[in-house]
């Protein structure tokens, strides 16, 4: 007995201490400048570079199975009414060793190609470039403006000006008459996003298509009008090489590039790109999703979730998510009046073996106190291999450190923990980022409910499974490892 | 996408071809660019204009606009991401022409290097940045996996202490204020304003000599520059000359 807590709180000290790494997508999510991820009757699709593109059942695992006819580059797609806008560059970027590119324009009714409705409409020209002036027609991005229901192109390489131009969004065409506006330099897949009387305009820097020695990054300006100036948090126009970053590499990810944004819900914001090469993944260029947060008024790229050991802290109070368990005092006590000339030395931390043993076997309850960095609140979250996942993650297991005892919600849409998880649907947790840097934590099914409820602080000292409120401290917690 | 701006490896040129070929569209025979190679009214207008001698400051932003440039020095660069401080130094400080870190040219002027026979232009720019690709287009020359030289007088009406020389650059590039090493732009970098600025320096009362060398494999060669003063303002109460 007394090696098996040895070993377990040698496994709790190894994984308070490791942090995993925030995988990229699984299956076959192998593509070159994606469009941004669109729903269709609850699959997820995104497409690529020379056509074709990657489906999802659940947002997390990606194979290939997309059509999108043409071929050319970097295409971007758009819901508008009942309708799927896609548009991509038929030529350019130097493919076919020169800068005169097409931007095409066509419609589908479905994005699923086993759909009586998915038919494309005949492609129609919207914008070009003659090959010689300072602009490339290739890498297209749409924005259908919430304020006005007016819609937008942008698009442009690193070959001169990212020009925008307006879309008719009834029938995907050109406005007539319109004329195209330089809004950027020297960017690439630009696209647009608007937000609280903010247009922002998001560009990739840097080198393409050079595996992991490219140094594609995302840059972001924002303006009041669609037609710019668009201007970085030092001012700089965009128009003089001015952008803030949105991400650059990280994780063993390199080069993200072609910025796609996702609005899942209230206070959840994604957003898709490609890094040029993973490195758990043969270096090869992959679909990425991860959180879009908003900070001060500027989007930048959030975190995936890591597997690892740490405190699920309330943001209401920043109190621990915990076992309901005695509290087992540490050796020692009053400090004061000790000799200054004695000796010092470090004091061992609690280990699970101190105390586990004082544990009720059966199920435990939760409630939230302050953090001591007990046994008993430090929770080892990681993948649940086999049991899906969500528009950019996956499902977790949530278990008291060196233990298999499983955080899991009950059929009267409350909390407790299990002595050993067994992958009932119950003890699987969905982790997003919010657009605030907080975490909403969900499971996946919370029984005799048919809302989707998430962990919240009912008190300060009291979690519970309610309905998700962005605008409540209650419903955000934060991951420490500490 | 940018396909051409980065290392191209045979790998992706060939899948490249090999789409474009699957789409049934064509792919000229050894031309890098037919529609580029036929353009037969390529000039470097708009994008520049003779320098006079009329009195010039830099423009409201302290860019400065007025130039001599060397038409550019043909080299080889299989990629941009080469471009580390080391290799940029080996570059810009081989000897390509005579007294090129002291010479203050004038517009016609010829220098040989290797084989080329390359001009001196007395320019201006009506942009705040110098688009050397299109200086390069223009009087068809090459415009990819080229090394320009840049040059030009900064006349201050009084010395000016903590001045810093700040530069933009597509493609790497080093800058030299009076002789001195001032600046060094590493990478494959797209021209951004105030990119990269020089620790603080000094103005001479009078005539002060900017010389700048920018290299570039596959991408859109430019650059900008301007001085700051010591509160980050730019400095606009200069003239710019070329002799």
């Amino acid at each position: 007995m007394k090696l098996i807590v040895k070993v377990l709180c040698t496994i709790g000290l190894f994984s308070l201490l490791s942090i995993g790494k925030a995988n990229a997508q699984v299956g076959k999510p192998f593509i070159h400048d994606p469009s941004t991820i669109a729903e269709c009757d609850g699959k997820y699709y995104t497409f690529g570079t020379f056509g074709g593109g990657l489906i999802s059942e659940d947002g997390w695992t990606w194979n290939v199975g997309g059509v999108r006819p043409g071929g050319g580059a970097a295409p971007d797609v758009l819901k508008i009414g009942d309708r799927y806008l896609i548009v991509y560059g038929a030529t350019g970027g130097g493919l076919a060793g020169g800068h005169n590119g097409t931007i095409l324009t066509m419609w589908n009714k479905s994005l699923d190609p086993k759909s009586p409705d998915f038919k494309y409409s005949e492609p129609i020209k919207v914008a070009s470039s003659d090959g010689i002036e300072d602009n490339d027609a290739i890498d297209p991005g749409l924005l259908l403006d919430p304020t006005d229901g007016r819609l937008w192109l942008s698009y442009g390489t690193y070959f001169g000006y990212i020009r925008l131009v307006e879309l008719d969004p009834k029938t995907g065409k050109r406005v007539e008459g319109n004329k195209a506006l330089n809004i950027a330099i020297d960017c690439e897949a630009s696209d647009l996003l608007y937000r609280e009387g903010w247009y922002y305009l998001l560009g990739t820097h840097g080198t393409c298509c050079d595996g992991p020695n490219s140094t594609y990054n995302i840059v972001v300006g924002r303006s009041r009008k669609v037609t710019g100036p668009y201007l970085d948090n030092m001012g700089r126009d965009m128009l003089k090489g001015g952008g803030k970053m949105v991400v650059s590499a990280g994780d063993r990810l390199i080069g993200p590039g072609h910025f796609g944004r996702i609005v899942v819900g209230d206070g959840i914001e994604k957003m898709s790109c490609h890094y040029e090469a993973d490195l758990d993944q043969s270096g090869r260029s992959i679909l990425g999703i991860r959180p879009l947060l908003w900070k001060n008024g500027w989007p930048v790229a959030g975190d995936n979730f890591k597997e690892g050991t740490y405190e699920i802290e309330s943001e209401r109070r920043g109190y621990a998510l915990e076992l309901r368990v005695d509290f087992t005092r540490m050796p020692g006590g009053m400090r004061f009046n000790r000799n200054t000339d004695e000796p010092v030395k470090p004091v061992p931390s609690q280990e699970l073996a101190d105390v586990i043993k004082s544990w009720p076997a059966g199920n435990i309850a939760v409630r939230i106190n302050d953090y001591m960095f007990r046994p008993h609140q430090r929770w080892t979250i990681s993948q649940v291999p086999g049991a899906g996942g969500y528009l950019g993650g996956p499902y977790y297991k949530i278990v008291i450190a060196g233990t298999d005892r499983a955080l899991a919600a009950t059929p009267e849409a409350e909390l407790v923990t299990v002595p050993t998880f067994t992958g009932a649907l119950e003890q699987l947790w969905r982790i997003d980022q919010l657009t605030d840097g907080t975490y909403r934590i969900m499971p996946k099914v919370a029984l005799n409910s048919k809302e989707q409820l998430a962990l919240v602080s009912s008190g300060d000292s009291t979690p519970t499974l309610a309905r998700f409120d962005m605008n409540s401290d209650n419903s955000k917690w934060n991951f420490r490892a500490h | 996408m940018n396909i051409k701006r980065s290392a191209l490896l045979l790998v992706a040129v060939v899948a490249i071809l090999s789409g474009l070929r699957s789409q049934g569209q064509s792919v000229n025979s050894g031309k890098a660019d037919v529609i580029t190679e036929n353009d037969t009214s390529r000039s470097i207008t708009p994008f520049f204009i003779p320098a006079t001698a009329s009195k010039k400051a830099p423009n409201a932003e302290g860019f400065i606009q007025r130039w001599l440039l060397l038409e550019p020095i043909n080299k080889s660069i299989r990629s941009n991401l080469v471009f580390t401080d080391n290799y940029l130094k080996t570059q810009f400080e081989t000897d390509y022409f005579p007294n090129q870190f002291t010479v203050i040219p004038k517009n016609g002027e010829k220098v040989n290097v290797g084989q080329q026979e390359l001009l001196w232009h007395a320019l201006e720019s009506p942009n705040f940045n110098v688009k050397l690709f299109r200086f390069a287009y223009g009087l068809r020359k090459q415009t990819y996996a080229v090394l320009f030289w840049a040059v030009t007088i900064v006349n201050s009406p009084r010395e000016i202490k903590n001045v810093r020389l700040a530069v933009g650059s597509n493609g790497g590039s080093m800058w030299w204020l009076n002789g001195k090493e001032a600046l060094i732009l590493d990478g494959d970098r797209r021209m951004v304003m105030d990119d990269c600025v020089s620790t603080r320096l000094a103005l001479n009362k009078g005539k002060n000599i900017i010389r700048g060398a920018v290299i570039n494999g596959p991408g859109l060669s430019d650059f900008c520059v301007r001085l700051l003063d010591e509160k980050g303002a730019s400095i606009n109460d200069l003239t710019i000359t070329l002799q």
